[in-house]
């Protein structure tokens, strides 16, 4: 049966995506470790900080893991959140796990806790840049409800694989930030099918974003992580000289498209109109020939 | 400080830095050594072709000039706030930069940041923030988001994050207070040339940061935090 990872819970999708009874947490709720700067700010704590991190297997091989829990402050990061995360990535650098998965779900920076939160996110890019130049791959699962924004997409994106869903929206900027810095004519955060074309799942698999686009399925994200397990592509001159040319040609094919179906026809999926109504397998195979590969 | 009086006080004319539009690119010569200079000017707000042209630039200076260190200049408002850069995936062209950038660390290049007008947010993080060594001028604003805004968004009255900044350096932009979180290995004012040749002449190695903040009583949790789950046994 099939179980919604977009409706579970951070925990539940970290248990459901790796071996069963495997997971070992690391500074578990009841080591208390929760943000020194929301009580001053009269907010209430998370005893995780929105973030769960640990070891267990997949597939047998053994993994280092995260896990966002959007339900706390959008999955944002703060202070105790972000030093997880680089901690988890650091001890990759160390034990050389055969992959870390990152279950993304954030808004990125957490306001409340503002330069803590920034400076933070600067760490976990530098430590998961770090986990890769060891040999480590590290692979980003986005299907949660809050998407995964602001400096948490760039860490998206400096991971060796992306795994979305199609109900999973990865970006920079929200849309209600772009709305309130220029308005709604230039982006209706309201519009959920503009919001969902511009951020969503499909269309970042189309434009080489998301390297695997699976159903929303707890079983379907662990498949596709499993996959990815051997998928490695380290930082090095040649990947980034080949990755310069990709995103350069990008932005030369569609610089001046104003909407994803604009980007859609012109790679030449003639039911571009029609996308949203397809299911995984039936968008999967219209994607197949014209998706662009990161 | 505009771009040419800062070229001036670091290097003495003894420079090559052209500006196009928002983008700075070129070679100085400082302590006998040429280094690479590449940054964003007018407070440039960072969007997909910027990011990309950086971006270029660095693994450019990778490939034709090993080992040549890069100062880079850090004048930002930030990422582009534009549904189009969205479309186009702007957080990959800024992870893009990052890469860059961390690729240029790990050859054995030296780099350093120096923000002399601005760092916003996501321009800051994808660029200069990257840097094994990150320093800023004293005029310099360093942040997140302003006070207003950050009021707006966390629905937190703007004089209660006014008064806790005064006691905290989390809250409200500046330079200062990112020196005490351990962001900024210093922040230079007086002789800007001689305090460039110090900072060519160190060592890059593993994130300093969290060390220094807890040093400097800026940001304490962090280190205990990520020690911890790197080194805690597994029960």
């Amino acid at each position: 049966m099939k179980q919604s990872y977009h409706e579970a819970s951070a925990r539940k999708r970290l248990l459901g995506v790796l071996d069963p009874d495997s997971f070992v947490e690391l500074l578990p709720p009841q080591a208390r470790v929760t943000s020194p700067h929301l009580p001053a700010l009269d907010l209430p704590v998370a005893f995780d900080d929105g973030v769960v991190v640990g070891a267990g297997a997949l597939n047998g091989r053994r993994v280092l893991a995260a896990s966002e829990e959007g339900e706390f402050m959008g999955g944002a990061v703060g202070e105790v959140h972000g030093a997880k995360l680089t901690g988890l990535l650091e001890r990759a650098v160390a034990q050389k796990p055969d992959a870390v998965l990152l279950l993304l779900e954030s808004g990125g920076v957490r306001l409340h806790e503002a330069n803590a939160g920034l400076i933070a996110v600067s760490e976990i890019m530098r430590a998961l840049l770090a986990a890769r130049a060891a040999g480590v791959v590290v692979i980003a699962l986005i299907g949660g409800t809050y998407g995964c924004f602001g400096g948490m997409g760039i860490v998206a994106k400096c991971c060796d694989v992306v795994i979305m869903s199609e109900e999973g929206r990865l970006g920079m900027s929200g849309p209600e930030v772009i709305e309130t810095a220029h308005g709604v004519e230039e982006f209706d955060a309201r519009d959920r099918a503009l919001v969902w074309r511009t951020v969503g799942g499909k269309h970042r698999y189309l434009l080489g974003d998301a390297d695997d686009l699976v159903e929303d399925d707890i079983a379907a994200f662990r498949a596709a992580a499993i996959r990815a397990l051997d998928a490695a592509r380290p930082p090095t001159l040649d990947n980034l000289l080949a990755e310069h040319a990709f995103l350069a040609q990008r932005l030369h094919l569609f610089g001046t498209c104003r909407d994803a179906l604009d980007i859609w026809r012109a790679l030449g999926l003639k039911t571009a109109e029609s996308v949203a109504l397809l299911d995984t397998a039936g968008f999967l195979e219209a994607a197949e020939k014209i998706r662009l590969r990161g | 400080m505009d771009v040419d009086t800062l070229l001036h006080a670091l290097f003495l004319g003894c420079c090559n830095v052209a500006q196009r539009g928002d983008f700075i690119s070129g070679t100085a010569s400082i302590a006998a050594q040429t280094i690479s200079v590449v940054g964003t000017a007018n407070r440039a707000a960072i969007g997909v072709e910027l990011a990309l042209q950086l971006a270029a630039e660095v693994l450019r200076v990778v490939r034709e000039h090993p080992g040549r260190a890069i100062l880079l200049l850090v004048d930002t408002l930030g990422q582009r706030l534009r549904r189009h850069d969205e479309l186009l995936g702007i957080n990959a062209y800024m992870a893009h930069l990052a890469k860059a950038i961390d690729l240029a660390e790990r050859s054995g290049h030296r780099v350093v940041s120096l923000v002399y007008g601005q760092a916003v947010s996501g321009g800051y993080i994808a660029g200069g923030m990257m840097a094994d060594a990150c320093y800023a001028l004293s005029s310099a604003e360093i942040s997140v988001m302003n006070l207003p805004a950050m009021a707006r968004v966390t629905k937190i009255p703007q004089e209660r994050l006014e008064q806790l900044s005064r006691t905290s350096p989390v809250f409200a932009p500046g330079a200062e207070n990112y020196l005490k979180m351990g962001a900024l290995d210093g922040i230079w004012s007086g002789d800007l040339a001689e305090s460039l040749r110090a900072a060519l002449q160190g060592k890059s190695g593993a994130d300093q940061r969290r060390a220094r903040g807890a040093e400097r009583g800026g940001r304490t949790t962090a280190m205990l935090v990520s020690e911890r789950v790197r080194r805690d046994a597994l029960k």
